[in-house]
């Protein structure tokens, strides 16, 4: 017997939730809907009187607010419903917290095993056809993958029984098994072997893994501790999983043989990416920055590492979470935030919050052609991956400040979503460093936080492929921020009693990356599966040991503390589950009730994967110049370039996110006399009883690549660097993280240019090292994703190889912070840096359709680093009013930008900007050479910041009362007069996305 | 004049528990503790020795079932020594301790029947917070007006404040007896309004959730028990404020008052 109890807002009340889903629909599919209300749905197959229904449900509703029935439909007054529920084994955060209510307010009576999943009903009054509900149901309110719906007309509604009561339970009550797995076989047979188990491991990493299993020693070793000659499907799953290109980065360390240009007798050897140019740059930074180095840990651990006062140090991790993302843009981005957050906490001995950052590249979300297979429309992407990030960074306690959206119909194949997390760690823990952390021989194994289920099996492998018609659904998962919480909460405390030696994150790969990697420390570890808390019964060994079910650490306790450790961990209604030691190896065992399942060596299992050998090519593009000239007048072109996707304002999105909480915010993301200047960097200040600031910003320019992948770094870079100077962050001590998000770099029949694509990779990583070592920028973190592609039918679309780059700087005061809204009529307006002809795939070109020209390129870094410092003084000294980066749409958009955010006027002439190679003003306009800023700077302080700006800055023109923007060309001809309230509304209209209610 | 004893709870996903401690320490508070909610549910502490508890904003239970939804029956159902936590929560009330709820904490306050608390007894919603009339969450700087004949204590000899509200779930609705007794007993000590002309403001963005009779707060007939929407704690410091780079400002963030005058009230009073 099933129950239900329905719960509705009262007729008398409006429904905004029902109200906001019938704009969305009327927006996006221009169905003509009358009025939308929902009912939320309650269900179980718990046996419970009546009595026992009825209390709940009065539990469950608001008095005030809502009305609730229990087995009785409460709708009514609606031409179609349609009810959403999971699908079994999805998490289901309204559900899993009605279960707890159930079980506090019924105490003994509600069974033991008795559970609620939560649906909801959309009751539409609209004058639709069946078909049309199908879509608007298939295209907002219901996904697939992880949902389940039900779609009823009126006239076909038992108004006396309602729907039918689902209850999604997980039926499949399989029986663990342990395969052995058969690696004997032709080599056709090895890798349709690893096709058909969803390995994603090459010809020679299976043949690699064959050899090890033919080893005499490793045949004893085996027999002695009971397993068979043959691998275990656990074993061959874990190999798979640490052998992933996404937990392995086996392009980042292959050996490339790269051409620079096709009559280049001898090839470049690079032996690793990685570390010849991403650690490299690290160590040449820090070798030169001496007893002032202010990095800890890098490269290491979960998240970078270092120093911000005596007694704290910063932490910082991004990340991507680009191909669940595609699948489930909610859970997804939602997986992305609260993953990277445990990335955060999990380093070192643990560190708390302070911030979220997130950048969504996707495709355009007006996007109206037909979509190809699996793929869901960018608006879609869009909404779900914005709610994603408002539940999942909301709900962990911290502000999302800091982001951007970058548009690009080849996004289409595979949106990206980087998540950034920011965490402060006490400089000393219990008598050690904060950042240093080692699991030793005897430690217990500690799972702590969610339970273990289906979800986000093969996640590694699956990021590890382009997207395809197998690709998984069980790969997409849905957060659950409240548990992850109070595992925080715990944690923390834990750490602060000193109750763990090492804690880890269990990502990507689960147990078998946490346990895997804390067990090199001690040398192996010795754990139970059996003995790890299931969400449901029926998962196979191998798969209790790879699923990333969300919301895990792993912690190494001593075994004193392990009492205490549980107590605590119960009192703060958190799980925690010892499943066994570290011991001193060499190997990792694992059993499953006691019988050995899995026996790994662990330097074969970490050192063990063969290198990749790979080609790279490199063609260069045609950059020869193209005539930047236009006919419209430039109001209009101006105005135009204010509303382009990239451009125009995103406060429809930066206001749905909390960006304030935990009290620090300093420089929110938006500034100026009305709230919605758009901001460079995020300024906060983490430690209450201090003035201390970080700074934290971002560079990202995908659309470069398509010239130069060299110069779109050089430029990311830079303009991470300058965003944070812009705010008044110190240059001299900024830490960058790296996250490259690539197309298939690996040539094959069917990635015929795989060769050019590693060379853009290669060159990329060129760029990152020359432009990291002068500006003195230590990378302290990064990531990459190789494979975002989509490959379906005939249909392959690969994202521009795309970098971005965080930036974290620091501010000795806060209050020296400056915004790039213009301040007070009669401010100087400088130009610092030189403006080429940089027109090739700018924002300009590409409204205009136009191909070639030159791509913006950094030419003097050092030279453009000293201008920072500089600058850095003149803002220290407090002589800058408003300072402002001139990237996307170059300076007119910067122009138009400082002035309307400021509600004044700015009046500029060209002839006085310094600039190269320059022959017409468009050039001048929309260029978009990187290393400039604009700057404001009252007549007070004009001559103490020339003095110290020299060389740097030029003045071009003034702040005005009258609201206009205005431009002199060349040749003092008036070329654009701009009533600043109209730019204003081009840029502000775009992504508003507002029907007003 | 006595010490002054502040309890912050925190735990269950409280999140602005952090800059609420700060908040009460800069305003004066002599002591103040951050207590987690599982500590308060097995007894090992207890609100004996507060004067002010401040219930921050966060997402309770991940405000599934609603905001504060399912704390709120949490706190009914959890039985400590014989008492559940809500009546614990009832006996500091009643001996005259003061509460303040900020954001999540109020709509945990209303959801108890805390606030508005019309009428006897303690403990019967009657009021609701929805989800706002935009179905959207939103970080945006309000302008609030205070009732000054409002027996509130927190707002005594405040006019207007400039704060933060961060929130999807902020829309006050209540019957229509109910919204014109907290008019007439003054009972809404605070007011979305409007930031030039000071007039109560009943639309978007001024009236950021769809309030009804722009109320932003409530309190009791006794004015001890008070919760908000908006955020005191998110402006203590001019460098909190928006536009704090081109306005002069005082050092000292409007939302300090709140604080301030609570521990006042418990200096002259307890």
């Amino acid at each position: 017997m099933t129950h239900r109890i329905e719960i509705q807002l009262k007729q008398e009340f409006t429904d905004a939730d029902g109200q906001r889903v019938a704009s969305d629909i009327r927006e996006r599919l221009g169905c003509p809907i009358e009025k939308i209300r929902c009912i939320d749905v309650y269900s179980t197959d718990a046996e419970l009187p009546r009595d026992d229904l009825e209390a709940l449900a009065r539990e469950f509703a608001d008095p005030v607010a809502q009305r609730w029935s229990v087995d009785a439909p409460l709708a009514s007054d609606f031409d179609w419903i349609v009810e959403v529920g999971f699908r079994p084994g999805v998490t289901d955060n309204a559900g899993r917290t009605a279960t707890e209510c159930a079980r506090l307010v019924l105490g003994d009576r509600f069974p033991a095993d008795g559970a609620w999943f939560a649906a909801r009903q959309y009751l539409i009054a609209a004058n639709l056809e069946r078909a049309q509900v199908d879509r608007l149901t298939d295209e907002l309110l219901c996904n697939d993958l992880i949902q389940r719906h039900r779609i009823v007309s009126a006239a076909d509604f038992d108004a006396a029984l309602g729907l039918p009561t689902e209850v999604p339970r997980v039926t499949d009550n399989a029986e663990p098994q342990v395969r052995t797995i058969d690696l004997e076989v032709s080599d056709d047979d090895l890798l349709q072997l690893s096709r058909d188990m969803m390995l994603a491991l090459s010809l020679p990493e299976m043949q690699a893994i064959r050899a090890f299993y033919r080893r005499i020693d490793v045949q004893e070793i085996r027999a002695a501790k009971g397993l068979t000659p043959q691998p275990t499907d656990v074993e061959v799953e874990v190999f798979a999983q640490t052998w992933s290109e996404h937990c392995k980065h086996k392009i980042f360390n292959a050996r490339i043989a790269y051409k620079e240009n096709s009559d280049q007798p001898e090839p470049e050897i690079i032996d690793s990416i990685y570390k010849s140019y991403v650690k490299e740059t690290t160590h040449q930074v820090r070798t030169r920055l001496g007893s002032e180095d202010y990095c800890l840990s890098v490269f290491q651990d979960n998240a970078g590492v270092w120093k911000f006062t005596d007694d704290w140090n910063l932490v910082f991790k991004a990340e991507t979470h680009n191909s669940p993302s595609a699948l489930d843009p909610y859970g997804g981005a939602m997986t992305g935030v609260v993953g990277v957050n445990r990335d955060a906490l999990g380093t070192g001995q643990g560190a708390h919050l302070f911030c979220n950052t997130n950048v969504f590249c996707l495709a355009d979300p007006f996007y109206d052609q037909e979509l190809p297979p699996r793929l869901l429309h960018p608006r879609r992407v869009l909404e779900g991956v914005r709610a994603g990030v408002e539940h999942g960074g909301g709900k962990s306690g911290a502000p999302t400040v800091n982001g951007s959206l970058v548009f690009d119909e080849r996004f289409l194949g595979k949106p990206l979503v980087f998540c950034g997390a920011g965490g402060l760690m006490p400089a000393v823990i219990n008598d050690k460093p904060g950042h240093e952390k080692k699991a030793n021989a005897g430690d217990r194994v500690l799972m702590v936080g969610g339970r273990i289920g289906k979800d986000g099996i093969h996640g590694a492998t699956f990021s590890s492929e382009e997207l395809h018609e197998g690709s998984p659904a069980t790969t997409v998962q849905i957060g659950d921020p409240i548990t992850q919480k109070r595992m925080v909460d715990f944690l923390l405390k834990a750490r602060d009693e000193g109750l763990m030696s090492c804690l880890t994150d269990n990502g990507a790969g689960g147990l078998a990356s946490s346990v895997g990697e804390m067990a090199e420390d001690s040398g192996g570890a010795c754990i139970d599966l059996a003995l790890a808390p299931l969400k449901y019964p029926g998962l196979h060994p191998w798969e209790i040991f790879v699923s990333e079910a969300q919301e895990r650490m792993t912690a190494a306790v001593p075994p004193e503390h392990l009492p205490r450790f549980l107590s605590l961990a119960k009192e703060m209604a958190v799980e925690a589950t010892d499943l066994g030691e570290y011991t001193e190896g060499p190997y990792l065992e694992l059993h499953y009730e006691g019988r050995p399942v899995a026996l790994f060596d662990m330097d074969f299992l970490h050192n063990g994967v063969p290198q990749m050998e790979l080609e790279a090519n490199w063609t260069p593009s045609d950059e020869s110049p193209v005539d930047a000239r236009t006919d419209a007048p430039p109001d209009e072109v101006l105005l135009r370039m204010l509303g382009r996707l990239d451009i125009c304002s995103k406060e429809y999105w930066v206001r749905q996110y909390d960006h304030e909480v935990l009290g620090g915010s300093v420089v929110k993301p938006l500034c100026g006399a009305h709230d919605d200047g758009p901001s460079d960097a995020a300024v906060m200040r983490p430690l209450l009883d201090s003035m201390r600031g970080v700074a934290v910003s971002h560079g990202i320019c995908p659309t470069y690549s398509d010239i130069d992948t060299y110069h779109m770094t050089a430029c990311a870079v830079d303009e991470a660097m300058r965003n944070l100077v812009c705010v008044g962050a110190d240059p001299t001590r900024v830490a960058a993280l790296d996250n490259f998000c690539w197309c298939d770099p690996v040539k094959s029949p069917t990635n015929p240019d795989g060769d050019y694509k590693l060379a853009q990779l290669v060159r990329s990583a060129k760029a990152l090292k020359d432009v990291c070592i002068t500006y003195r920028m230590p990378l302290v973190s990064g990531k990459d994703s190789m494979k975002n592609d989509y490959a379906i039918g005939d249909t392959r679309i690969s994202i521009p190889p795309t970098l971005l780059v965080s930036a974290v700087g620091q501010l000795d005061d806060v209050r020296v912070a400056v915004t790039m809204d213009a301040k007070q009529a009669g401010d100087l307006v400088y130009i610092v840096g030189t403006t080429h002809c940089d027109m090739g795939a700018t924002q300009y070109f590409s409204m205009l359709g136009r191909k070639g020209g030159q791509v913006p390129r950094l030419r003097d870094p050092e030279g453009t680093y000293e201008s920072y410092v500089w600058l850095h003084r003149a803002i220290k000294s407090r002589l800058v009013a408003s300072c402002h980066d001139l990237s996307d749409g170059g300076l007119a958009v910067a122009v138009a930008e400082t002035a309307f955010a400021g509600d004044l006027g700015l009046s500029v002439n060209l002839a006085d900007v310094p600039a190269e190679g320059i022959s017409c003003c468009e050039e001048l306009l929309y260029a978009e050479t990187p290393g400039r800023l604009l700057v404001t700077v009252s007549p007070a302080s004009a001559a103490a910041f020339e003095t110290l700006m020299k060389p740097y800055a030029t003045r071009v023109g003034l702040v005005t009362e009258a609201r206009q923007v205005v431009m002199r060309g060349l040749d003092g001809e008036v070329l654009i007069d701009a009533d600043i309230a109209e730019l204003k509304r081009a840029w502000r209209t775009p992504l508003l996305f507002q029907e007003v209610n | 004049m006595s010490l002054v004893r502040c309890i912050v709870l925190t735990g269950n996903g409280i999140s602005s528990e952090m800059e609420t401690a700060h908040a009460c320490q800069l305003a004066g508070a002599d002591e103040v503790q951050t207590v987690f909610l599982w500590d308060l549910a097995s007894g090992k502490a207890s609100l004996d020795a507060g004067q002010l508890l401040v219930l921050p904003g966060g997402f309770l239970d991940g405000d599934d079932l609603g905001a504060a939804h399912a704390t709120a029956i949490r706190l009914r159902h959890t039985q400590v020594n014989g008492q559940s936590l809500f009546e614990q929560l009832q006996a500091f009330a009643a001996r005259g301790g003061l509460m303040l709820g900020i954001g999540n904490g109020f709509q945990l306050m209303v959801k108890l029947g805390l606030l508005p608390a019309l009428g006897d007894p303690l403990g019967t919603p009657q009021v609701a917070l929805a989800t706002n009339l935009s179905g959207r969450f939103e970080d945006r700087w309000v302008t609030l007006k205070a009732d000054p004949e409002s027996p509130c204590v927190f707002t005594r000899d405040i006019d207007q404040l400039e704060l933060p509200v961060r929130h999807v779930a902020g829309r006050l609705i209540a019957p229509e007896d109910v919204l014109s007794q907290l008019q007439q007993q003054h009972l809404a000590p605070l007011l979305y309004a409007h930031p030039l002309t000071g007039d109560v403001a009943d639309t978007h963005p001024h009236n950021p959730d769809g309030s009804a009779l722009g109320m932003a707060a409530l309190c009791d007939a006794t004015g001890r028990l008070f919760g908000m929407m908006p955020h005191p704690e998110g402006f203590l410091h001019r460098t909190h404020h928006p536009r704090w780079t081109r306005e002069e400002r005082p050092e000292e963030g409007d939302g300090l008052a709140i604080f301030r005058n609570a521990i006042s009230y418990i200096r002259d009073n307890m």
